[in-house]
């Protein structure tokens, strides 16, 4: 027997995997929800009554069983690759699409630790001291998705798609790392989790130093720049759903139902980061590791592992709340035009973001915090 | 051709960078989203075609068929084949009999409008020599689960018809207005 393999180490892998199948799951079941609660939300913001049809022995529950439906309906089309498309590639493109997605999950921290016995279980799949910078490494790669789609497809419109596409991703993706520059001066840290326990701290006693409260302009504009790396409205000149054609009009089936499905996971993916980085992720406020601590000296003491399931809860719900606000976002804004586009991102999005990064950096010097 | 040149007002500088509008357009949806999410009443989509909204007496829609009846209860077309010859949607399918004590000495021993197809164009009303067929009904068809079941009987057709009614030359009215109009509009042009 090998000797390295001890039980321990089996034991954290197993852990690992639980936490894995756990995170993943409840990320495809949010996603999964997220394309009902689309078209029942938009619906209801422009006083209509949305998906109700679909049902199960006459209960249709407010149309919840529509993204089975659809499930069932991508899986029996017709599964089509053009005759002159590259195979292999256009194979590949949505998968590209996807596994970038899912990949950043490992990084975010959905609570504190567990105590069980005298085994402490971090509630983060990994924590490496440079995440958010690997967060913006990997969600970069999600353009070799889009991009594969329109050009292995040999569709030229498929081809313009792409180009449009590849422009914009990575446009945003510079203003995307510039605003996180802010958050990682303010909190000394690259780690995301690092930088969820720093906000934590209370602000004058009573103001929780999320970074929301610190980073207010790095806030809105890593909003702007997640919705435009989404590719949805208002930048979805990408794909125009309804009038230009897109990176994936070849696709069909299931391959297209991937990147459909990407477009939702990546929404609750940013719902996390930004929630994590921005709302104070699993941090309560009044919350510490023992119980409730109140202002006025007034202490609850709460098992660690309830105040574990406390904070999880908190980030779940700071979770919804982003990806409610980014379909509010999709639903209420038109379209940019591809120049006016640019024109965002270059003259107005990056000299913001530089300007907060100076700004920031010079307050934090006069603060003599500089860290 | 003359060029008009729209002078848009100037923007503010709060309007120039979208977020104080944008803020405000969110609020305007989201209030909709909490007040429709709360009070599903204010909803006003109507979920046809299960629940219709009835048309007014005064409508003058073409609407689903109809065949007018005789004082004795037998059904007025005469088995003419005009109305199926002029239907463009080729929907109308008849099947003629003989009756020997009648008015008339033929009759419809099948009718049937197959409403999939219809396309509601009234040339079966305008055709039909023995002003038999109308479409008065104010029942607007559509949504049923099977082809079938739009596929209207001579029985279903003869249902809803008791004399002939004033309603039954709903079209014929209309027509006759525009023709009258259309020669009007002829007279003031010269
Ligand atoms: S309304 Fe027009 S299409 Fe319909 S049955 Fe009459 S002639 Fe045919
Ligand atoms: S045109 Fe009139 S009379 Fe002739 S078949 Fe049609 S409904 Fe009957």
């Amino acid at each position: 027997m090998c000797e390295i393999i001890t039980k321990e180490f089996l034991l954290e892998i197993a852990i690992i995997f639980v936490k894995i199948g756990i995170l993943f799951g409840a990320v495809m079941a949010l996603a999964g929800i997220l394309t009902w609660a689309e078209r029942k939300m938009s619906a209801l913001m422009q006083d209509r009554v949305g998906p109700n049809r679909a049902s199960i022995f006459g209960f249709s529950l407010w149309g919840l069983f529509h993204p089975a439906a659809d499930g069932i309906k991508m899986v029996a089309k017709e599964d089509f690759v053009p005759d002159k498309a590259d195979k292999v590639l256009f194979t590949l493109a949505p998968m590209l699409a996807l596994v970038p997605v899912f990949v950043i999950l490992a990084f975010i921290p959905f609570g504190d630790y567990l105590q069980i016995g005298n085994l402490k279980i971090q509630l983060q799949i990994s924590d490496l001291p440079l995440s958010l910078f690997l967060f913006l490494a990997i969600s970069s790669l999600a353009i070799y998705g889009a991009f594969l789609g329109g050009w292995s497809a040999k569709n030229n419109f498929g081809l313009l798609g792409a180009v449009r596409a590849a422009a914009q991703m990575i446009s945003y993706e510079v203003v995307l790392g510039l605003t996180l520059v802010g958050i990682i001066l303010v909190y000394g840290s690259g780690s995301i989790q690092e930088i969820v326990k720093k906000q934590g701290e209370m602000l004058f006693g009573f103001l929780p130093s999320w970074g929301i409260v610190y980073q207010f302009p790095a806030f809105i504009l890593f909003l702007v720049a997640a919705v435009a790396e989404n590719k949805r409205t208002p930048f979805d000149i990408v794909e125009g759903e309804s009038e230009i054609i897109g990176y994936f009009v070849e696709y069909s089936s299931m391959r297209f139902a991937m990147f459909m499905f990407s477009e939702f996971a990546e929404i609750v993916v940013v719902s996390m980061i930004a929630s994590a980085l921005f709302l104070g992720g699993w941090q309560v406020p009044f919350l510490n590791e023992t119980g409730f601590a109140f202002p006025g000296g007034i202490l609850i003491t709460i098992n660690h592992n309830i105040v574990a399931l406390i904070q999880t809860t908190a980030f779940a719900g700071k979770t919804v709340f982003m990806a409610w606000l980014l379909l509010l976002i999709r639903w209420t804004l038109p379209r940019f035009r591809f120049d006016q586009l640019m024109k965002l991102c270059w003259k107005g999005l990056l000299p913001l973001s530089l300007a907060n990064i100076v700004l920031t950096s010079a307050i934090l010097q006069w603060l003599g915090s500089g860290k | 051709m003359k060029i008009t040149k729209i002078n848009n007002r100037n923007l503010s500088f709060a309007e120039k960078i979208y977020l104080s509008e944008i803020v405000k357009g969110m609020i305007v949806t989201a209030r909709h989203f909490f007040a429709n999410l709360f009070h599903p009443s204010r909803i006003i989509t109507v979920q046809y075609p299960e629940k219709k909204i009835p048309l007014s007496e005064a409508a003058r829609f073409r609407t689903r068929h109809r065949l007018k009846k005789r004082k004795n209860g037998d059904a007025k077309c005469v088995a003419c084949y005009m109305c199926q010859t002029a239907c463009p949607a080729d929907c109308i399918d008849i099947e003629a009999g003989e009756k020997e004590e009648s008015i008339a000495e033929k009759y419809p021993v099948k009718f049937e409008i197959d409403l999939s197809r219809c396309v509601m164009c009234g040339f079966c009303v305008e055709a039909c020599p023995e002003d038999a067929i109308a479409m008065d009904t104010l029942i607007i068809p559509g949504g049923a689960e099977s082809r079938q079941e739009l596929k209207l009987s001579l029985e279903s057709l003869l249902l809803d018809s008791a004399e002939t009614s004033e309603r039954g030359a709903v079209n014929r009215r209309i027509s006759a207005m525009s023709m009258q109009n259309a020669e009007r509009k002829l007279k003031n042009a010269k």
